[in-house]
């Protein structure tokens, strides 16, 4: 004799609760997934602002070098001007993840 | 770089809606079960997650032998995705049916049903494949091995079912069948639509994941080509391909 065999139909008011309990189970799984989801996406949405902000610190510069080509303002990281001593139109160092900003390969 | 958004809103909208098609007929259409009246209901989306899952994981194996064949690095993330996918449908069918099982059987789980015993197996091989990536630190050798693991995964599924099929003693009952249906009319016609909503679900819930990766992937170059190698931090060990 199989167990279906012995088990008798439930009366609805005991087994709606094991039916809303599957589908609930159904529909959380499918919350959770997109509630990681939507933590992903925060995260990559601040990444572009990250990005953004970089893209136009480093076209500043480039406007910058165009002003004066004899300035090293596109290269925070260089020495001192070798010729003057000087280095007054170094420019602030970056926030972050700036140091190639004068990069020609890019 | 393919996109993968391309599609992605109507296909919402087409899972949505036939999601909601299934649900009014499962609740407001098909006739209550002579043997397990109002119960039965759990039917209608037990079986499509576990089927749905069953196929994605074959799918996965499918884009796996794409990877091997090929060498191209974007069909491993494609079979880590349906695999990622499945199991968590996987995941959902298991509960599901634990709560069937319990209001039906007394027993949130059986071990002597076949189905029910080969289907956890098949479950937890597949939970063991995101572990096997993390332990492989270069990505090369850990999207091939994970390759080769997704393949025989894939294969097992199938000789799986058969060998279940073949089993004389079950428990669970067997409503399809190869020489077609054992339903009637109405509830083949919603378990039907439940399975069309849950496939689709699944493979809009795959291409929405599959645009997220890849946006990532390609901000990551962009972020790359913008500030230069040195300044991007390395990726850390993860288990999802880098590409």
């Amino acid at each position: 004799m199989t167990l279906l065999g012995i088990a008798p139909a439930l009366p609805l008011h005991a087994a709606g609760k094991y039916v809303a309990g599957a589908y609930i189970v159904f529909v959380l799984v499918i919350l959770i997934y997109v509630a990681i989801m939507a933590v992903r996406l925060g995260r990559m949405e601040r990444q572009l602002v990250e990005l953004n902000r970089d893209l136009e610190r480093r076209d500043q510069a480039a406007t910058e070098q165009d002003r004066d080509p004899g300035s090293t303002s596109a290269e925070p990281e260089s020495e001192p001007d070798a010729a003057t001593g000087s280095d007054a139109h170094r420019e602030p160092a970056p926030v972050s993840g700036s140091g190639r900003l004068g990069d020609s390969s890019l | 770089m393919p996109t993968y958004g391309k599609g992605l809103r109507g296909l919402s909208i087409l899972t949505f809606v036939t999601i909601a098609v299934a649900l009014i007929l499962v609740f407001f259409y098909v006739p209550l079960d002579a043997t397990q009246g109002f119960i039965q209901k759990i039917f209608y989306i037990h079986v499509p997650l576990a089927i749905v899952s069953l196929c994605g994981f074959v799918f996965g194996g499918v884009l796996a032998v794409m990877h091997l064949r090929t060498g191209d690095r974007r069909y491993d993330l494609r079979s880590y995705v349906a695999i990622h996918m499945a199991l968590i449908f996987g995941v959902a069918a298991l509960l599901a049916g634990s709560i069937w099982a319990k209001a039906s059987w007394g027993h949130w789980w059986v071990w002597n049903d076949p189905t029910l015993v080969s289907y956890l197996i098949v479950l937890l091989m597949f939970a063991t494949y995101t572990p096997l990536r993390f332990s492989i630190e270069d990505p090369e050798r850990q999207a091939r091995y994970a390759s080769v693991f997704a393949i025989v995964g894939g294969a097992f599924v199938p000789l799986n079912f058969i060998a279940v099929r073949a089993a004389q003693e079950y428990v669970h009952p067997r409503v399809l069948t190869l020489t077609g249906s054992n339903l009637p009319g109405p509830m083949l016609l919603t378990f039907l639509v439940s399975l069309l909503g849950i496939t689709l679900l699944y493979i809009t819930l795959w291409k929405y994941e599959m645009a997220a990766k890849n946006t990532r992937i390609q901000m990551r170059a962009l972020r790359r080509r913008l500030l230069g190698d040195d300044d991007i931090s390395p990726l850390q060990r993860s288990a999802a391909p880098s590409l």
